[in-house]
């Protein structure tokens, strides 16, 4: 049996219901008294389909210096709303700060006028005005809400959304907690900014010294140091440059908690747990994971998923993940969402026992970047991205193999393999040992997390037979642009080897510091430092070639066409385009309404990036058309390319961006979708 | 639909004016950067700072240098300077140079390219065209080694050149003189730096007679102690 929420929820919403809300926002919570108490409860809930909302100033103390964030209803993060599939919900939002303001309601579809993003079909919230959203939940799931005003997420504007379904969830589960992550500064976001062009590796203290070369040179001698070295002396670049920003300013806050305090869930003995995890943050990517516990992920954006069983997901700014985790009774699971650079993380706690604490893991050595993420070819396996004191040394050495080996399956599939042995295995088949030998076929498919399906809960899986996609058949059309010759539904450019792709001219110039010149597909890749956790840790880290659709494709048409976008910067200038365009500049991409379009995004930058379509799903291509799965966040790793098939089934002016604050405004474009 | 006419029109309302007013992805920034702000063993001090107020790919800039010895300012320039970004790392720099010191003051053209090098040289190249004909041509490198993450040793080097003998300021044609030092610093912020160093110059050619003439040293060296501060 089933709850919709937990007790705790329950009664906050007893003590705070949707009638009392204009009292709470008159008298602001002192977000302190909160902190400090033991339970750490985070946000309150507020359900029904009348919402009033006050967007305006509240005093905040994470770093035990008093700062004002801008926040909704007073609370930081702002309330979980609670809305159900099938009704119409009705928001009023007023907006009681000095500057326009906003909400986007991020993942919901929705008419364009409700969409919440000043500038494109609504035109803001100013200063003491109320504007009312009005729209049919036509979805469910998990999802958030924020500004899209000047940088007030960064500030504390957002809030998670819980939508429940119209029909009986296909998912089981006795309680479910909203794990909202978020990452606070006490600089002001246009201080960060202006410290990011002035001197753009401001918040990395985890640059090469003098002591790492000598110790390279040590151990590897100075021929093949000077090599190693050589490449990113020559590109000025740095291999320490995981995230812009990063713990120097940031405190990392789970449901507005500090990790010092640590966010507290409780359950009860027995109960199975869904935990809906967004990432609110403005810059930070983190990697969460629950030691003890495996995580059985069931939706991503939002949207049901065929269970994957993980021990580790990285989670991109925007993003949302869903997963079951079934918990023992009497002790405590440490909730840990570290950030991609390991300068800090997020933390929280899940127990039977309020008093019990689990131990709180070190952080996992931080990653360098490598020649996977400038996308050049592995033509020299020396120059290896990874860093070379770390103590397991050794065994990252196998990390590079294993990328070459990735590689080399991606050369097989050219020369014709049956998808079957691709992650898009028959799932009816339980007899792991008969997958295992699938997965030893010739290539070393450990080295590839996707492949790696021997941890799989065999019998959650409800999904059909896949088995059967002859990719030989596809590989030779990936590449080619015209209509005729697109690669086909659900695997796009993510399959088959040719990573060749073209520049277009705009990328040239002093704004655009690399260009991928062979980028691989970014599917399969659990991303940079999470590469190898199977080997290393014996932690099975989701990708995006696991996410399988719950349903079964909506829209199966092929593409009419396709569409390469190149997303561009000048890390040391600190701008950001695509191909080399800063949004200012930029013509809408124009889509007939109701075409069904192939976007192929190639990534020629060294930061991973979330690309966010407003109004419309990206339909990520994992290999099964079938059941592709939709996200309305996808990431885009460095130096790799990846594509989605999206339908253009709602007219107006949409957002398409970058969901890093501070790369948003230059990295975005405008989606015109207009009936022809 | 009805909320489809209202998008037809709403955009064209909306597209014109641009709401994101408190938002820029290119705002306008002032950076004023005080490289070396020392004192030396040798009773000098000096000023080399860097000022600029611009945009990502156009700015305003200003460069200072300013040495003093014995309470008496022997050399003192500023150039005011239009710099472009024309590639990932380069700006080209062009505006005009006046030297305050030593007197009589002289004025000239400036075209100049500022940027990183590969392997991170830091490097500043200039021409200067100045009154009668007068030219003249600058090299400066810095480089920044990390012994830590905020102890930073710096080595700088900077070259001057002169087409002509100006027996008035005492300058020489040919290779006139040269600059260089170490500079040791620790970043208590990023933006605030105290350090110590050795600082050594020489005088070269026709530029070293003059200064013979004069009675004067030909080459220096001294120990420093100074802030590189900038925000």
């Amino acid at each position: 049996m089933k709850t919709t929420c937990s007790d705790l929820l329950n009664r906050r919403r007893f003590v705070l219901g949707a009638s009392s809300l204009l009292a709470v926002s008159a008298l602001p919570i002192p977000k302190q008294l909160w902190a400090a108490s033991s339970t750490a409860p985070g946000p309150v809930t507020l359900s029904g389909n009348q919402f009033d909302l006050q967007i305006g100033y509240q005093k905040v103390n994470f770093t035990d210096a008093e700062r004002i964030a801008t926040t909704v209803n007073g609370s930081l993060p702002a309330p979980i709303l609670r809305w159900k599939e099938g009704e119409r919900v009705t928001l009023r939002v007023t907006n009681n700060l000095q500057h326009d303001s906003s909400i986007h309601w991020h993942g919901i579809v929705l008419p364009s006028t409700m969409d919440g993003s000043p500038g494109f079909d609504f035109a803001g919230i100013k200063p003491g005005e109320t504007y009312e959203y009005q729209f049919d939940v036509q979805q469910n799931g998990t999802y958030w809400y924020h500004s899209h005003s000047g940088f007030q997420e960064q500030t504390g504007l957002l809030g998670g959304i819980i939508i429940e379904p119209k029909e009986p969830d296909p998912v089981a589960y006795d309680r479910e907690m909203l794990i909202l992550l978020s990452d606070w500064t006490d600089e002001t976001p246009e201080r960060i900014q202006g410290k990011l062009k002035k001197m753009s590796h401001y918040y990395n203290f985890r640059e090469r010294t003098a002591g790492d070369l000598w110790r390279d040179i040590k151990t590897k001698g100075i021929a093949k140091t000077w090599g190693e070295r050589s490449m990113w002396n020559q590109m000025r670049m740095s291999d320490t440059d995981v995230s812009d920003v990063t713990g120097y300013t940031y405190t990392y806050l789970m449901n507005g908690v500090t990790p010092d305090k640590g966010w507290l869930g409780l359950f009860k003995p027995g109960e199975k747990v869904r935990l809906r995890i967004i990432n609110g943050a403005a810059m930070s990517i983190f990697d969460l994971r629950i030691p003890g516990l495996k995580m059985t992920v069931v939706a991503a954006d939002g949207q049901n998923i065929q269970p994957v069983r993980v021990d580790e997901f990285r989670i991109a700014v925007a993003e949302t993940y869903d997963v079951i985790v079934e918990p023992e009774a009497d002790r405590a699971y440490t909730l840990f969402a570290q950030s991609i650079d390991r300068t800090g993380y997020a933390r929280g706690t899940l127990t039977t026992n309020p008093d019990l604490r689990a131990d709180i893991p070190a952080m996992d050595p931080a990653p360098d970047l490598g020649h996977l993420e400038m996308g050049m070819t592995m033509s020299n396996p020396d120059h290896s991205g990874h860093h070379s004191n770390t103590p397991e040394q050794g065994k990252l050495e196998l990390t590079d193999n294993g990328n070459h080996k990735i590689k080399k399956i991606e050369a097989a599939d050219h020369s014709g393999h049956d998808m079957s042995n691709m992650g898009a295995v028959d799932h009816s088949e339980h007899d792991m040992n008969k997958m295992e030998d699938m997965n030893h076929t010739g290539h070393d498919m450990d080295n590839m997390g996707a492949m790696d399906h021997s941890g799989h809960d065999m019998n959650k899986m409800k999904a059909p037979d896949h088995s059967g996609h002859d990719m030989g058949t596809m590989t030779n059309l990936t590449s080619s642009n015209s209509a005729s010759q697109l690669a086909k539904a659900g695997f796009g450019s993510n399959f088959g080897s040719q990573n060749q792709v073209s520049h277009p001219k705009t990328e040239y110039g002093p704004h655009v510091d690399n260009r991928a010149e062979a980028p691989r597909s970014g599917l399969t890749d659990p991303g940079v430092g999470l590469r190898n956790h199977q080997q290393l840790y014996g932690r099975r880290v989701l990708t995006y070639a696991d996410l399988r659709g719950l349903h079964p494709t909506r829209d199966k048409r092929e593409p009419s066409r396709e569409i390469e976008l190149h997303l561009t910067g000048n890390m040391r200038r600190y701008m950001w385009s695509i191909n080399g365009v800063n949004f200012m500049d930029a013509e809408p991409l124009r889509f007939r309404y109701g075409e069904r379009v192939r976007i192929i995004l190639v990534n020629d930058t060294m930061m991973t990036h979330p690309i966010h379509l407003h109004g419309m799903w990206s339909e990520l291509e994992t290999g099964d058309p079938d059941y592709i799965p939709r996200k309305h966040t996808v990431i885009v790793q460095p130096g790799a390319k990846i594509s989605y098939l999206l339908t253009a089934d709602a007219k107006g002016h949409w957002a398409y961006h970058c969901h890093l604050l501070f790369h948003m405004l230059g990295m975005m474009r405008t989606v015109y979708v207009v009936e022809e | 639909m009805k909320t489809s006419l209202k998008m037809l029109m709403l955009p064209v309302a909306l597209l014109s004016a641009n709401s994101f007013s408190h938002e820029n992805s290119d705002p306008l920034l002032t950076h004023l950067m005080l490289n070396q702000l020392e004192a030396s063993d040798d009773k000098g001090s000096a000023l080399e700072a860097q000022a600029w107020i611009g945009k990502d790919l156009h700015k305003l800039w200003l460069k200072t240098d300013v040495e003093r010895r014995d309470n008496n300012t022997e050399a003192a320039e500023i150039q005011v300077l239009y710099s472009r970004a024309i590639s990932p790392f380069w700006d080209l720099q062009m505006g005009a140079r006046h030297d305050l010191k030593p007197t009589p003051d002289r004025t000239w053209g400036v075209l100049g390219i500022q940027g990183l090098a590969p392997y991170f040289f830091d490097l500043d190249a200039a021409l200067f065209v100045g009154e009668s004909g007068h030219t003249a041509a600058r090299f400066s490198v810095d480089y920044e080694l990390l012994l830590t993450q905020r102890l930073i040793l710096t080595p700088t080097v900077e070259i001057n050149f002169y087409g002509q003998n100006d027996t008035e300021t005492a300058t020489g044609s040919g290779l006139s003189d040269a600059k260089t030092g170490l500079r040791l610093r620790y970043e208590i912020q990023r933006e605030f730096a105290p350090y110590v160093g050795i600082q050594w110059q020489k005088k070269f050619g026709n530029t070293a007679d003059f200064a013979k003439l004069k009675g004067e040293g030909v080459s220096d060296s001294e120990l420093v102690v100074g802030l590189h501060v900038w925000f």
